[in-house]
């Protein structure tokens, strides 16, 4: 069985007639020790939906209207709150995008990754513990950082800190949402090894969310592309990176600025990701794409398995651009 | 670089602890200490009244009502008081020439219990003569030392201000919290409650609530009953003010990674949301003492307050509620001063603590 499996997720922003579905059908598994990366841009349902394998959105304004999340054996969705909150840390930890607001800015380091331990390793809540995580995730000189405040630490240090908190439980699965993305460029790279050198060591899966499809090829085992709450393609990294099928990854792909090239301007992708609810009618990348043709808005396409473990939400995936 | 800062690099003199710096800006702002330093002698005052009164807060002399302030004077070396005879059949005093006796320092005397709680009979001052009286601000219409009142008065009016605080706060916290971080229903229930409770007169609520108990009711009990009254209808400005943070605290991504890591709902609004109120809460609780001291005022004054013979400065100064005493013995109106000073203090702290906690400042 998969570590985590969600099937066929839906939820909505508000209720009734205001209601605005964010996820609209997302299905996609983790296996224990996989990195899985969640692509798409800003607004596509990309956190919303690695926040609810924990269920952290918050309910209401959200709505889960369908689907179901197995994490480890159970379903987060219909769990009662107390086991909630043992999965909590225990199974699924989290990293969030910006270290500095992440971390509560009146306690000490040292008492913050504490706080986590308390709550899945009562045992081992003592200095030592907190200085061995901080060890773990490179941070020189631990035994005086402990009593650091997170504004006396750099992004790159506060990251480090928050990846600590998040490995004190030991968890099968991190989800890494956009975690270098308020980090600059040199600290991203260092963050990444990070991640990578303590998944080897630790043996646990990583669901990355990001919008930078630079660092896929670094990271991922797998690829799933979101757009507009949908899925749109779901590949190995290396087959999507050399041979993206959906207009939209190739458009994404496009627009990754290359050291090699002599364009005059960055490739972008016109228009904007359509708003939660007022997503366009059939293909919600229809307005946007190169390759679009009148039957497009007709109805939602499925995602298909094209190729043996390869998904695509594009009928005309096969052919060639014009 | 991230990876290789040093410790040195922390430890830059910059940045020093919050606290620290809050505590050198605040000793920057001349008029907060001021109000912080007398805070600490009334508050001292308060806690040794019983050692620094020369008599006991019920001790009548029944020679000299409203005997006028009498001061201490250097006689060659020796500090001395002069005694004072009344014209027969009225309250009108003279000053009896080369008649005085010496002031004494921790002279033996009316007995009273140190801190409430060990007996003692040593006075901090005083001439252990009863005919040579050492009234500092005079007495009142019982001849009872309006000083040593002023001091066991003190008690009564300091603390009621922080026990006040102390119960309003907490639970203005508490149930601001739940309700900001909860929202929904239970947020329009809690603020709707609140309301309510601030739409009470506490005045007249006391007033009649004295109605309704029996009229002999204790200083103690009274005591109590204007503390819970006044916080219990007091909390839910605070509570409105910290549903208010607590709803912008609540989006921080540090409660979302609280949460993440599986805390529960009460340890994330007690360790993460409502530490972030504190500044406020700091400074609101300081500049919420006088209206309890002020409250308390009010009520003794009314007569519905602290009884006599206990007593406070609210029931000292009804005694001056007539015009035709005030202007004939001024020093009853002491307590008066004393609540002014109390007061003005608490604000000029307040308003001090403010500042500092201001970092743009």
């Amino acid at each position: 069985m998969s570590l985590l499996e969600i099937k066929d997720l839906k939820l909505d922003f508000g209720r009734g007639a205001e209601a605005a579905r964010a996820v609209d059908g997302v299905s996609i598994t983790i296996e224990a020790g996989e990195t899985v990366c969640l692509v798409g841009e800003s607004g596509c349902g990309k956190s919303v939906t690695a926040q609810s394998i924990a269920r952290l959105v918050p309910v209401p304004p959200a709505n889960y209207v369908g689907g179901e999340i197995w994490l480890n054996g159970r379903d987060v969705l219909k769990m009662p709150i107390g086991e909630l909150r043992e999965i909590r840390g225990g199974v699924v930890s989290y990293v969030f995008q910006e270290p500095g607001a992440a971390l509560n800015p009146v306690f000490r380091v040292g008492n913050q990754i504490k706080e986590s331990l308390k709550l899945h390793k009562p045992e081992k809540a003592n200095d030592a513990e907190v200085i061995r995580l901080l060890k773990l995730v490179g941070i020189p000189a631990p035994e005086s950082r402990i009593r650091n405040y997170p504004f006396e630490m750099s992004g790159g240090m506060q990251q480090r800190v928050m990846i600590a908190m998040a490995l004190a439980s030991e968890p099968k699965l991190l989800v890494a949402d956009e975690p270098t993305t308020a980090l600059d460029v040199t600290i991203q790279a260092q963050i990444l090894d990070l991640l990578r050198d303590l998944k080897n060591r630790l043996g646990m899966a990583i669901l990355l969310i990001t919008h930078n499809l630079g660092i896929v090829g670094d990271m991922a085992d797998r690829v799933a592309v979101m757009y507009a709450g949908q899925i749109v393609e779901l590949a190995a990294a290396g087959d999507l990176l050399r041979r993206p099928l959906h207009p939209y990854t190739k458009a994404l792909m496009n627009s990754v600025p290359k050291l090699s090239g002599n364009m005059d301007r960055l490739v972008t992708i016109p228009g904007n990701v359509p708003r939660i609810g007022n997503f366009p009618p059939g293909c919600r990348f229809a307005p946007r794409c190169p390759v679009a043709r009148p039957s497009c808005s007709d109805a939602v396409p499925e995602l298909v398995e094209v190729e043996p473990k390869r998904w695509v939400r594009c009928p005309y995936w096969n052919d060639p651009i014009k | 670089m991230t990876a290789s800062a040093t410790p040195e690099s922390i430890d830059s003199p910059e940045q020093l602890p919050q606290w620290q710096l809050f505590w050198h800006r605040l000793k920057r702002r001349r008029i907060a200490m001021v109000g912080g330093v007398v805070l600490v002698i009334l508050y001292a005052g308060a806690l040794l009244a019983g050692f620094i009164a020369p008599y006991h807060f019920d001790r009548v002399d029944n020679q000299n009502f409203f005997h006028p302030p009498v001061w201490p004077h250097f006689s060659g070396v020796h500090l001395v008081v002069t005694r004072y005879e009344s014209m027969p059949g009225s309250f009108v005093y003279q000053a009896v020439p080369n008649d005085t006796a010496p002031v004494h320092w921790f002279v033996r005397g009316d007995k009273y219990d140190l801190f409430c709680l060990i007996p003692a009979s040593i006075h901090l001052f005083g001439t252990g003569d009863s005919k040579y009286p050492i009234y500092l601000l005079g007495t009142d219409q019982f001849g009872r030392d309006v000083f040593s009142r002023l001091l066991y008065g003190s008690q009564v009016s300091l603390s009621i201000g922080l026990v006040g605080i102390l119960i309003s706060f907490v639970l203005g916290l508490l149930i601001g919290g739940i309700s900001g971080y909860f929202g929904g229903w239970a947020d329009t229930l809690i603020m709707r409650w609140c309301e309510l409770i601030m739409s009470i007169p506490t005045l007249y609520l006391i007033i009649a609530l004295r109605a309704v108990f029996r009229p002999n009711i204790s200083s103690v009990q009274i005591y109590g009953m204007i503390i819970i009254i006044y916080s219990f209808i007091r909390w839910a400005g605070t509570a409105r003010i910290i549903r208010g943070m607590t709803l912008s605290l609540r989006e921080r991504q540090y409660v979302l990674a609280a949460k993440s890591m599986g805390q529960s709902n009460l340890k994330i609004i007690l360790r993460h949301i409502l530490p972030g109120t504190f500044s406020y809460v700091i400074i609101a609780a300081t500049l919420s003492v006088p209206y309890y001291i002020l409250g308390e005022v009010t009520i003794s004054y009314l007569g519905v307050g602290i009884q006599e013979p206990s007593a406070s400065w609210g029931l000292m100064l009804s005694a001056a509620q007539n015009t035709e005493y005030m202007r004939s013995f001024p020093w009853l109106l002491a307590p008066g001063v004393a609540i002014f000073i109390t007061v003005l203090a608490f604000n000029f702290l307040g308003d001090g603590l403010r500042d500092a906690a201001d970092t743009k400042s």
